[in-house]
């Protein structure tokens, strides 16, 4: 794995006796010697550190500040930037000219500048797609960074016995809070659907600052496995599975994080790439739309099993994009893209697994319910 | 007790042949969350994909290591497939089958030749 990336932790990884494997250019820990199952449980009952320093972390100022970087920003994401409250955090994505997605990320006010979060996979081509598009904007790659994740109910009181200040801040704040491990960017956000923090950290105490968390006996290190199950639970969509350039944020069920004020009638409507197809939809509805699936059984209906309307006949009219067994859940679930008029909650539709198809209940998003502290 | 490159052990008492997978196939594996097994009297071919394993991270089978009849199944672990990291080479064992040409046991690795080849 030599031509490989790797984080800050890497050896600490290497250390707690982590299984290796390349993600998105980088060498990750899928899951350490407690396993993707109790790994999972655990984070939901107590907490999970997670190594995401494979994300990208971007700083964007502009002579105007924020206002200026948010109001060009506004031109590749139809999220609602310049509203956004100083130290607050919205989630969004880029889209491209047919309404497709190009990448979902993190947007933070921090006073006079952004912090952008996005996915390793898309970081380079969200970078070159920043300089070429925002004018007047300076875009820093943040790359003497690591970036820790701490999810779970007790994620508070641990981070708290550090900072007592986090315990403070509610779901999607951010703080810049100086501590024994350098200054640290924090926001109350994560992607397993947990109460939770992501920290950004200087490289050069990443470890340090790992093992000071990983020293509470409630927190556990939690690989790619669990993370990815975490996510499927809590209903979010993985950047490249759920979501890319050929579904639109309408038919992908993120119309929530449109605002008002970027849709048909408001002040800023429209104005990113795709707005005539997106705000059409917005108004009219998509084809289809992404909807939670429950199969019966255990067997899990994994990516890219074809969903068909019927037990018998017929083309496939759908197909799955996540799908796992969810530990918490205690079953398969799965998330899939199904024609509108199959999207009801309540609809059995089925899916095609070893050539038998198989029963599965259109449900509600998330399969576990949210604890974010609001 | 027999080996196969795919991970698979063969014991064998009478006429009878039990099958399950090693301590190494599980571990690769992961947490086992899900197993279909074959129908008793199924008549199999070597290479005949007889067992499907879900785990928490894949898909995966057993194929039939030997020419034969499937005799019995361990259809407890359809309720508790957890049972397959627990007790690999114990309680853990999918299928009993009956080889109508035993002397293919032979072809498989010792313990000793397995261990070698797992490193």
């Amino acid at each position: 794995m030599s031509d490989l990336n790797v984080t800050p932790l890497n050896a600490l990884h290497h250390e707690l006796g982590a299984r290796m494997v390349p993600f998105a250019g980088y060498e990750m820990p899928v899951q350490y010697p407690l396993g993707v199952m109790k790994e999972h449980l655990h984070c939901r009952a107590r907490a999970g550190l997670f190594d995401v320093s494979h994300m990208g972390q971007v700083i964007l100022r502009a002579p105007g500040g924020y206002p200026q970087v948010a109001r060009a920003m506004e031109g590749l994401v139809p999220v609602d930037l310049l509203d956004l409250g100083t130290m607050r955090q919205r989630y969004g994505f880029f889209t491209d000219d047919d309404g497709g997605i190009l990448d979902d990320l993190m947007l933070a006010n921090r006073g006079d500048h952004m912090f952008a979060v996005v996915n390793a996979a898309c970081k380079a081509d969200d970078i070159a797609h920043m300089r070429a598009h925002l004018s007047g904007v300076e875009i820093e790659e943040i790359t003497d960074r690591a970036l820790l994740a701490l999810q779970g109910p007790a994620a508070e009181g641990v981070l708290a016995t550090m900072l007592p200040g986090v315990a403070q801040m509610r779901f999607m704040d951010v703080a810049v809070l100086p501590s024994d491990h350098g200054e640290l960017w924090i926001s109350r956000s994560g992607y397993t659907g947990e109460d939770g923090y992501e920290i950004s950290v200087p490289a050069d105490q990443a470890e340090p600052l790992a093992r000071a968390l990983l020293a509470h006996a409630d927190v556990e290190p939690i690989g790619l496995g669990a993370r990815d199950s975490l996510r499927l639970e809590a209903g979010l969509c993985l950047y490249g599975h759920d979501i890319d350039t050929t579904t639109s944020p309408v038919e992908a069920r993120l119309a929530w994080a449109i605002q008002k004020v970027r849709r048909a009638g408001g002040a800023r409507a429209g104005g990113f790439p795709g707005a005539a197809r997106i705000l059409r939809e917005l108004t009219d509805g998509a084809p289809r739309a992404r909807v939670g699936l429950r199969p019966e059984g255990r067997a899990p209906m994994r990516e890219g099993t074809p969903v068909f309307a019927a037990l018998e006949g017929g083309e496939a009219v759908g197909h799955v994009t996540s799908g796992a067994f969810g530990p918490t859940i205690q079953g398969p679930v799965s998330m899939g893209y199904v024609p509108r008029d199959l999207a009801t909650k309540g609809t059995t539709v089925y899916g095609e697994v070893r050539g038998r198809r198989m029963a599965a209940t259109v449900v509600a998003l998330p399969f576990t319910p949210a604890n974010f502290k609001r | 007790m027999k080996f196969t490159e795919e991970h698979e052990w063969l014991r064998a008492e009478g006429d009878v042949v039990t099958v399950g997978i090693t301590g190494h196939a599980a571990e690769q594996l992961g947490d086992v969350v899900f197993v279909e097994l074959p129908e008793v009297g199924t008549m199999v071919t070597r290479d005949d994909e007889v067992v499907v394993i879900e785990s928490v991270k894949a898909a995966s089978d057993i194929r039939a290591p030997l020419d034969g009849e499937i005799v019995e199944v361990n259809e407890a672990l359809v309720d508790e497939p957890g049972k397959v990291n627990e007790d690999p080479l114990g309680d853990a064992w999918f299928f009993k089958m009956k080889p109508s040409e035993p002397g293919q046991m032979d072809e498989y690795m010792d313990e000793g030749a397995y261990n070698d080849f797992i490193g």
